[in-house]
């Protein structure tokens, strides 16, 4: 008996496989006869339930989600399938910063065509600024990461501070609280994260690229970024910020312990401290970002992705309207930001009572949203990213790292910057203006 | 074949063609059981270093496409700072790294083969464990261990009211890599040199006894003599092994990003510039020059130890 079980659905294999295959090729062949199918490439946690209802409700298209890993991780896949020219997927989660990248190797289809510019006005501006050029759109935006101050109300009633509107506010309470607690810090600088450094720069105004096709401007060390780099080069000196990298073990159990009465972080902050620092819950506040100028109310933007359509995909038209339908269908935004925990980008979403008044109890019941789309609202849509963002970011990890160890000063640090990126650059065959 | 065999010329071609034949079903018979092994070699070895050769002598641009460059990024590889600076970086690592580990090993082996120590067989699978734990996850651990503030070393001097040791800072990151990989790889090479102890023959070693030789006396003139093939076997492998050392910088990065930069290890260099700078060709490039490297240095651990091996 036990033998039969064993054998009988090893004999079937071979009949099913064939009948798999035949099924595989059918849908695969046929796009015009059946279903079309396309394959979903993203980190996002959860999204697999957004791609479920998005199957559930068209009978058209199949939607294929892989987890293809996170960030830097899923790049290298995707780059790895473009040259192989196989296994591309059709719509890929992109990051910001990272679009210039991979239109520069004409891995992105322009999705205007297929009539991505009639939701154009459903998203913040500065948002799509960043998916599109022009006319061309390239992406839809998916979530942001507007920039904040989350601060420890514990630690500044403890020690008596103001939480700072300006940055001159920032040092010297700051300072105060060094000397009173030279264990605790005002915040960490993290020398080590590119994306966080540019979100700063960007708030005073830098604007280190400007890509004209393979014309290309490089300003790593202008205006903005300098003030920015002298500003943090005091503070370190001071020692009233601590220089720990960010996004490690012992960060979250700083963050969780008090060791930083700050973080200067993103609209995805909050949720992500809570699960990394859950000890803490109920000591956050969110406050907005200090600014250079009192009065002025300036953000930037750190972190943040998109649905992307590959220029490789073979049914660009349906990948749209669904990269389209996961962004902006209600029901998909509502999963999206209330069970993945992204910040939207839809302004229907922000200007939602149920989402700008939600109160978090992880920061005493404030109502941290509005803060953050205070911010998202003050995000200058000016800003540019280079075409090959990886390196831009491994130049200023290395340098700026050197500066956060004392072997250089920042300001120096970004002169540096400047001259690696400028000669990748034109080594990479890029005109340099 | 018989050159002065009296037969005629038939018979001759006759048995000649059987006895090629046979022969040569002789000269392939080795070569048939070799293939599967030839196969995957050429198939996962040859092929994808003639394909690296390729590609290291052309650049892929962002603008303008793939160009032929000649040698051009081997003269860029032999004149980058980062890399020799990697290079570098390896051999002081190796320099102080291997003789412990390969000390250790050696130590524990003859511990375990004297049967001096008691529970022979928990020591020699205590020590072996460390190499079972795969690299990853024993950096992992490692990482947490060396915490700068919470980790438990850095604890526990805080409650000592001492400071903490930064063991992931500028100065201390390559002992405390070369500490992981000690941890690592001490059981394994020990493994190594207790299995060529185990061969040395019992009667070599009772005769010295005899002789009135102390323990010590047998240990350094006997037995290490008796195995040394076997260490240097072991010093080899820890040279090749150091030069690509990957696994641990790689992950410690991210505990320590400012600290390890891309070119920390020649490995780590080759794997930044093709995944990070996109620099697929230079990159091939760069892992010649190292897999010369190796070369050079393995060769030269060879010829200086053979030649104290003849003069001893």
């Amino acid at each position: 008996m036990n033998v039969r079980r064993l054998v009988g659905p090893v004999r079937f294999t071979g009949p099913l496989a064939a009948v798999v295959l035949l099924v595989v090729l059918a849908t695969g062949c046929g796009s015009s006869e059946g279903p079309a199918t396309i394959t979903f490439w993203s980190w996002v946690p959860g999204i697999k339930d957004e791609v479920q209802l998005y199957n559930d409700t068209h009978k058209n298209v199949t939607v294929k989600y892989v987890n293809a890993g996170q960030g830097a991780a899923e790049y290298t896949k995707l780059r790895t399938a473009l040259k192989a020219e196989k296994g591309v997927p059709d719509v890929v989660q992109i990051e910001f910063q990272y679009i210039p990248t991979f239109t520069q190797i004409d891995a992105l289809a322009d999705i205007s065509q297929y009539g991505a510019n009639d939701v154009k006005n459903d998203y913040v501006d500065w948002t799509w600024s960043q998916v599109s050029e022009g006319d061309k759109v390239y992406a839809i935006p998916q979530d942001s990461g507007p920039m904040a101050l989350l601060y420890r109300k514990d630690i500044f009633d403890k020690y008596d501070l103001k939480v700072p509107k300006t940055w001159d506010e920032f040092a010297s309470e700051a300072k105060k609280l060094h000397e009173a607690d030279p264990d605790t810090y005002m915040t960490n600088f993290a020398a080590n994260d590119g994306g966080w450094l540019t979100g700063l720069m960007w708030q005073a105004g830098s604007r280190p690229f400007d890509v004209n096709g393979a014309k290309i401007s490089i300003n790593m060390n202008d205006q903005g970024a300098m003030q920015v780099a002298n500003y943090w080069q005091g503070l370190i000196e001071d020692g009233t910020v601590s220089t720990d990298p960010d996004f490690t073990n012992d960060w979250y159990a700083g963050l969780g312990k008090g060791k930083y009465a700050t973080w200067i972080s993103a609209g995805w902050g909050p949720v992500f401290l809570k699960g990394v620092a859950g000890e803490s819950k109920g000591k956050w506040r969110a406050a907005p970002l200090p600014q250079w100028k009192a009065g002025e109310n300036v953000s930037a933007n750190w972190g943040g992705s998109t649905s992307a359509v590959t220029a490789a995909s073979e049914e660009p038209e349906a990948a749209t309207e669904f990269a389209i339908w996961l962004n902006n269908n209600e029901k998909s935004v509502n999963m999206l930001t209330t069970e993945s925990n992204l910040f939207p980008v839809q302004k229907s979403k922000l200007n939602s009572p149920d989402f700008v008044n939600a109160r978090l109890a992880f920061a005493g019941g404030q109502k941290v949203n509005s803060v953050f789309i205070d911010a998202s609202n003050n995000v200058d849509k000016g800003f540019e990213w280079s075409p090959f963002q990886d390196y831009v970011y491994a130049q200023l990890l290395e340098k700026v790292g050197d500066a956060a160890k004392g072997d250089t000063t920042f300001p120096e640090a970004m002169d540096k910057v400047q001259n690696s990126v400028t000669g990748y650059a034109k080594e990479q065959g890029f005109k340099v203006q | 074949m018989s050159r002065g065999a009296n037969s005629t010329k038939e018979s001759v071609e006759g048995s000649g063609i059987k006895a090629s034949r046979s022969r040569l079903r002789q000269a392939a018979v080795p070569y048939v059981f070799l293939a599967p092994f030839l196969i995957l070699f050429v198939v996962f070895l040859i092929l994808p270093l003639a394909y690296a050769l390729v590609i290291s002598v052309f650049a892929d641009k962002l603008v303008g496409g793939t160009v032929f460059v000649g040698f051009e990024n081997y003269a860029q590889a032999l004149g980058d700072p980062a890399f020799w600076g990697g290079v570098r970086r390896m051999i002081y690592f190796g320099i102080f790294q291997i003789p412990i580990m390969l000390g250790l090993a050696l130590v524990f082996a003859l511990l375990l083969d004297s049967g001096a120590a008691w529970f022979t067989s928990v020591f020699r699978l205590g020590f072996f464990v460390p190499y079972a734990v795969p690299g990853v996850v024993a950096t992992l651990i490692w990482g947490y261990l060396y915490g700068p503030t919470f980790g438990p070393f850095s604890q526990i001097a805080d409650y000592l009211g001492l400071p903490a040791p930064a063991f992931l800072s500028d100065a201390w990151m390559l002992p405390s890599i070369a500490n992981i990989v000690t941890w690592e790889f001490t059981g394994y090479n020990m493994i190594i040199l207790y299995a060529a102890l185990q061969a040395v023959p019992t009667e070599v070693r009772d005769a010295g006894a005899v002789d009135g030789a102390r323990p010590w006396q047998i240990a350094l003139y006997i037995r290490i003599p008796l195995i040394f093939p076997a260490i240097l076997l072991t010093g080899v492998f820890s040279i090749i092994g150091t030069f690509q050392l990957f696994n641990e910088p790689s992950i410690l990065r991210a505990n320590a990003p400012g600290v390890i930069t891309s070119g920390y290890t020649p490995n780590f260099y080759a794997y930044s510039l093709a995944f990070v700078n996109q620099e697929y060709n230079y990159s091939a490039a760069v892992s010649f020059a190292l897999g010369a490297v190796v070369v050079v240095f393995s060769y030269v651990f060879m010829l200086v130890t053979n030649r104290r091996e003849v003069s001893a």
